[in-house]
């Protein structure tokens, strides 16, 4: 059974219209032009009722807050890598309203991958860029979205992250983490990047915080649990570590430049 | 010199490269800001430092 959403603007009319979980998902009526306040097949499955971008953002500002919201959907936000950090990520951030998003992956979803990362069985194959784009649409379809499925390097950095305020560090491997780092940080001089620094295992989420160790270098992790120790990457000590860096980006968004 | 905060001596004529391999830090897992600037990767054998240098050093480990 559906529950009554909060009210932001979704008309009682079509609320009441979507069927109890004992009708069809569907009847027959498909033309595409309709505008009846049922779920039919002519509805955009991410969006069967149709909830108009105006819709939305006025209940991300009833949330957030006019002010807050208007610093968010000026943000333009990077994410490289879109793996256990990255694709957790770019799910907050898509559910803040930021109001670009930059996403960069080489990588296609592999079953190896659903223990921890955003996706689904039926993501597998897909490119990451592709299968998340999907999900953050389910979410919020008006924010502007620009994937890029390549393999981020010393060369391309710049380019891909060159329009970014903010730029999510979610690689895997420590050495393409200092590459990415000490790239965007000699080549963009007003970038700030948000980092993931250890976050392996299963031990206390309590050891995982965010600091500033740099200028223009924000850091979540433990610093310490390393992929080479043998700690296995497991769901929510990564969504912790995802969590700090989502956190710090919303703060500087909002003007906070601490920790 | 400070380095992360703490003060330690600098040996005459030491580079960044050589207070990395004092530390046993592997010089393609860091970031290095010294007085203020990223130093970048290419110039850590040939970084100067001094006692009136503060330098910042960040280790990645894997995961994400």
């Amino acid at each position: 059974m559906i529950t009554q959403p909060m009210a932001t603007g979704i008309t009682p009319g079509i609320v009441s219209g979507i069927p109890s979980a004992s009708a069809p998902a569907t009847i027959p009526h498909t033309d595409s032009a309709c505008d009846c306040a049922v779920y039919c097949s002519a509805r955009d499955p991410n969006n069967p009722l149709g909830i108009s971008q105006e819709e939305l953002h006025d209940a991300l500002v009833n949330r957030h807050g006019a002010a807050l919201q208007s610093r968010l959907d000026k943000a333009i936000v990077g994410v490289a890598g879109l793996g256990g950090l990255g694709s957790h990520i770019a799910v907050h951030l898509a559910r803040l309203g930021i109001g670009r998003l930059v996403l960069v992956d080489f990588d296609v979803v592999d079953i190896s991958n659903l223990n921890r990362q955003q996706y689904t069985l039926a993501d597998i194959g897909m490119p990451k860029t592709q299968a998340l784009l999907h999900h953050l649409q389910a979410v919020n379809p008006y924010l502007v979205y620009a994937p890029y499925t390549e393999r981020i390097t010393a060369e391309n950095a710049a380019r891909l992250f060159a329009e970014c305020d903010i730029v999510c560090e979610a690689f895997d491997h420590a050495e393409q983490k200092a590459m990415l780092i000490e790239t965007l940080l000699t080549q963009l001089p007003n970038v700030r990047i948000v980092a993931g620094n250890g976050m392996a295992g299963y031990g206390s989420a309590n050891a995982i915080g965010t600091a500033q160790p740099i200028q223009r270098l924000y850091v979540s992790g433990d610093g310490q649990s390393d992929l080479s120790g043998q700690l296995p990457l497991m769901e929510p000590r990564v969504a912790v570590c995802a969590a700090h860096q989502a956190m710090m980006v919303l703060r500087l968004v909002a003007g906070e430049q601490a920790p | 010199m400070k380095v992360n905060g703490e003060s330690v001596p600098c040996a005459v004529g030491m580079t960044i490269l050589q207070l990395l391999q004092e530390r046993a830090l592997n010089p393609q897992r860091v970031a290095v800001e010294k007085n203020g600037q990223i130093v970048a990767r290419a110039h850590f054998a040939d970084e100067p430092l001094c006692d009136t240098d503060t330098v910042e050093l960040v280790q990645f480990v894997g995961g994400g």
